[in-house]
């Protein structure tokens, strides 16, 4: 069982307690009606589907119910980090040069 | 030849279902939680998963806006909460028949609640508490001695985590 580290509890807790919610930093647009159907499309449906570090949403839903950011390395599964949701997108290549 | 040895307790653990009490879910933004704990005479610990108790209250963080509270006498609560909401917003929802709490004491407790709850519990200090995860049913555990527990559990969910407890105890007793 994965191990995800919930920044609000700050604990590091089993996977079981989490729910998956999706990919992180996608901003629903200010004014749907002016846009195009392909930019409504690539809003509603078009993913990075990353290999590698993906920047999604999880919510702590049997713990203190918060949703957060995790940035989650797609082909080993391991966790980087996570972060609180509304803080920016964090710099990795930052994160791998203080390692 | 291969003896097998069991250390047979007839007693390993020990489910009371605790009688009714009032209970309350408190949800207030972080910048008003002071002044609301001031206004409703309660402590209300910042960190998830502490726990305060001042004059019979007893109240649990779980999680940063949300704190739930065993009252055995709801009507102050209620009238201080009413006199506060004006000036601060907040939500005081009563929720005393939405969960019936399950009282687990004796030698095995813990080990009983291991079969359920992915979390490390050994790990949680005595005198703190969490929501988190019986089996399929979400649960507040709270710790109040090594091995002595109180668990909420959502009272559709209590004949399924009554049956698994049932079904624990049969095992630890047959020292498997």
């Amino acid at each position: 069982m994965l191990l995800i580290h919930c920044p609000y509890c700050d604990a590091t807790l089993p996977e079981a307690e989490f729910a998956y919610a999706g990919e992180a930093h996608i901003s629903r647009p200010a004014d749907p009606s002016a846009l195009s159907d392909e930019e409504w499309r690539d809003y509603l449906f078009i993913r990075t589907n990353a290999r590698g570090p993906h920047f999604e949403r999880w919510r702590h839903i049997h713990g203190c119910g918060r949703f957060f950011n995790a940035v989650r390395d797609t082909v080993s599964d391991r966790f980087l980090m996570t972060y609180k949701a509304g803080e920016a997108r964090p710099d990795l290549t930052v994160k791998e040069a203080a390692e | 030849m291969t003896t097998q040895r069991h250390d047979f307790d007839p007693t390993p653990f020990l489910v009371e279902e605790l009688p009714w009490a009032p209970r309350f879910s408190l949800r207030v933004r972080p910048e008003n939680r002071a002044a609301l704990a001031g206004a409703l005479g309660l402590e209300l610990p910042t960190a998830v998963g502490q726990r305060s108790t001042a004059g019979g209250v007893e109240v649990l963080c779980l999680g940063p806006d949300e704190w739930t509270i065993l009252a055995p006498d709801a009507a102050p609560l209620a009238a201080g909460s009413g006199a506060a909401y004006a000036q601060i917003p907040h939500s005081l929802v009563e929720i005393s028949d939405r969960e019936i709490t399950l009282r687990l004491s004796g030698a095995q407790a813990l080990t009983a609640l291991t079969t359920g709850c992915p979390r490390d519990i050994d790990a949680m200090p005595v005198g703190q508490g969490a929501r988190t995860l019986f089996d399929s049913a979400t649960v507040i555990l709270w710790r109040d001695d090594r091995q002595d527990f109180r668990m909420d559990v959502w009272r559709s969910f209590l004949p399924h985590v009554r049956a698994l407890l049932d079904q624990v105890m049969v095992e630890l007793k047959s020292g498997l």
